[in-house]
């Protein structure tokens, strides 16, 4: 046991593995470039649906039950049948982990925007804003925080679930996992777990610093929190469930 | 006759399904005044309230403002020529008080520092410190939201505005103090305002005109408040208005009639000096403003200083003597000048008498 463990160590800091087409910078950013692909094609799919969901109320049956579908689909078939469907290349996977991707951004973005008070969207449309300036100057700006949990969410999930990618030979860090199962080198799978794994840790501190820093301004999503200031950035009850409800 | 600034033409709202809501609505409402709808839950009030400026389309009517029908210009126009307060004060959790306040403005152009200038004169308007400005709505206090919204209603210096229950929500000290400032707002802006409202009390206190919505959304009586104190249309409205109505239309009586007694005060020093004696005895402080009282005791025994009842400023109206009298633990109330200093004594039973003779002289001269 020691032994898989110092082997891991051993291939981890083998200055060889860090460097050259193969190398684990290459691989995290390919990672990276996936991840940062499914996401925009995800986000662009699923932003405009929840908001128009969100806003309307209608469709709000349909989502729910095509969203809870698509969560049970099995990735790995999906990437099969795909590929199977469209051939080798680099969309059909994608294509697939979009799929994937989509239920926990629409489902956050239509949270969002229908935990927003109905009085101050009501007030809003009183006020004499149109509908568009009613979604995007009252309803978006508060339902962000909710919304940037489901993105967090979303992120995680697409940077475990793009090791995939590496089953039809695209790279990213899941090449150390098949490469490792298929030579029976456990060093590698666990080191390649390791580096997805710490990836994925990284990238959601990133994410929740951003949320700290800009997102929390005026407490949106908690009224009457806090009479002395808007929120308190320091306060670690806060910062406590910043993480959790980006890692649940 | 005052000129009609808001009409219901045989307006009614029916949702699908229901009862109607607004039953056949015909009213006009008078410029530059305070008209109240009050009713019960489920009235109509709040739905009539809010065709006005279209957040309710009518099933069938029409209604005018300044003489216009509300469908020939775009809902969001329309809304913005109106100011809105509502119960819960409707603020953006995510905005300055000051942007908040400036949300109409910039609405209709208006660049960013000149709202925001036009935000901070109105925060003193509504009176509140200018340094709330850069607060968030969370952090003030209810009564304080509720001014920022009657801020935000008033920013784009609409000729109508719209207010739905918007005291409701706060605690009647505060609900006192808010009314009070509306009055004083009125008397400088002359606004055409609609005030929604489930009490009676509201009602009388700020409406030149009170309508009273029954049940079914039909319209129960329309006149000035001390006419519905006096005359109820209809079972319906007297039971609404309730058994003290008789008392609350003293709150439209002047108390020209009633006599003020001379009083001779002491200051603590005195009384403790004088001791007791067998009677009641107003006490005041240096400036003569009312303290209490100190009651009769044995000749010499230690006073004991009791707090007086409400006070009667010269100029108030019966109610305010009744009450003044009846709840003073020596039965004189106490009259007080503008600055508050004490002037003399009214007595329960003179009050009752000049009731008694506004009343014969009334129903005399009919």
């Amino acid at each position: 046991m020691s032994n898989v463990v110092t082997d891991t160590i051993a291939w981890l800091t083998d200055p060889a593995n860090w460097s050259g087409s193969a190398g684990i910078p290459v691989r995290l950013a390919e990672h990276l470039l996936y991840t940062g692909l499914v996401m925009v094609i995800a986000m662009a799919i699923a932003i405009p649906i929840g908001l128009f969901v969100g806003h309307t109320g209608r469709g709000r049956v349909a989502i729910v039950a095509l969203a809870g579908a698509l969560r049970a689909l099995p990735t790995l078939g999906l990437l099969t049948l795909f590929v199977l469907l469209a051939g080798i290349g680099l969309m059909p996977p994608i294509w697939a982990l979009v799929i994937l991707t989509v239920p926990p951004l629409l489902a956050g973005t239509y949270a969002g925007i229908s935990s927003v008070d109905r009085n101050v969207v009501d007030a809003a449309r009183a006020m004499g804003m149109t509908e568009m300036q009613v979604l995007f100057r009252a309803e978006f700006p508060n339902a962000l925080p909710v919304m940037y949990g489901g993105f967090r969410t979303g992120v995680l999930q697409v940077i475990a679930t793009v090791s995939v990618v590496a089953y039809i030979n695209l790279g990213g860090l899941g090449r150390y996992l098949f490469d490792g199962l298929v030579l029976s080198d456990f060093p590698q799978m666990l080191g390649g777990s390791l580096l997805i794994a710490g990836l994925a840790i990284t990238v959601d501190l990133v994410l929740a610093l951003i949320q700290r820093l800009f997102l929390s301004r005026g407490a949106s999503s908690q009224p009457n929190r806090s009479q002395q200031a808007a929120v308190d950035l320091t306060d670690p009850a806060l910062a406590e469930t910043v993480v959790q409800g980006g890692t649940s | 006759m005052a000129e009609a600034m808001i009409e219901f033409q045989n307006v009614t709202k029916q949702y699908q399904g229901g009862q109607a809501a607004v039953d056949g609505l015909t009213m006009s409402i008078d410029k530059g005044a305070i008209t109240v709808f009050v009713g019960p839950s489920g009235c109509g009030k709040t739905t009539s309230l809010r065709m006005i400026n279209r957040m309710v389309e009518p099933t069938s009517g029409v209604i005018t403002v300044g003489g216009a029908d509300i469908t020939s210009v775009p809902a969001p126009q329309l809304r913005r020529s109106m100011g809105y307060v509502m119960q819960s004060s409707g603020l953006m959790p995510h905005r300055s008080v000051l942007d908040n306040i400036a949300t109409v403005p910039r609405l209709n152009g208006v660049s960013k520092a000149d709202a925001r200038k036009r935000a901070q004169e109105l925060l003193d308007v509504v009176g509140l410190a200018s340094s709330l400005g850069k607060r968030y709505p969370s952090q003030l206090s209810g009564g304080q939201q509720q001014r920022v919204g009657v801020a935000r209603a008033l920013a784009a210096d609409p000729p109508v505005l719209l207010m739905d229950e918007p005291f409701s929500a706060v605690d009647p000290v505060v609900r006192d103090e808010l009314q009070q400032e509306l009055l004083r707002l009125q008397r400088d802006l002359a606004k055409t305002i609609v005030f929604v409202t489930h009490d009676i009390d509201e009602a009388t206190v700020l409406g030149d005109k009170v309508a009273v919505f029954g049940l079914g959304g039909k319209l129960a009586q329309y006149a000035a408040p001390e006419e519905i104190l006096r005359a109820p249309a209809n079972d319906f409205v007297a039971s609404f208005v309730g058994r003290d109505r008789g008392f609350r239309h003293l709150g439209f009586s002047p108390s020209d009639g009633v006599t003020i007694h001379p009083v001779r005060p002491v200051t603590p020093e005195q009384l403790r000096q004088e001791g007791s004696s067998g009677d009641w005895r107003l006490v005041v402080d240096d400036a003569l403003r009312p303290l209490g009282w100190a009651g009769p005791g044995p000749a010499g025994a230690e006073p004991v200083m009791v707090a007086g009842g409400s006070l009667f400023r010269k100029g108030d109206t019966l109610r305010r003597a009744l009450d003044a009298a009846l709840s003073s633990p020596s039965g004189f109330g106490v009259a007080v000048d503008d600055d508050g200093r004490a002037a003399g004594l009214i007595a329960a039973a003179e009050v009752l008498a000049v009731i008694e003779s506004d009343r014969n002289i009334r129903h005399g001269g009919l």
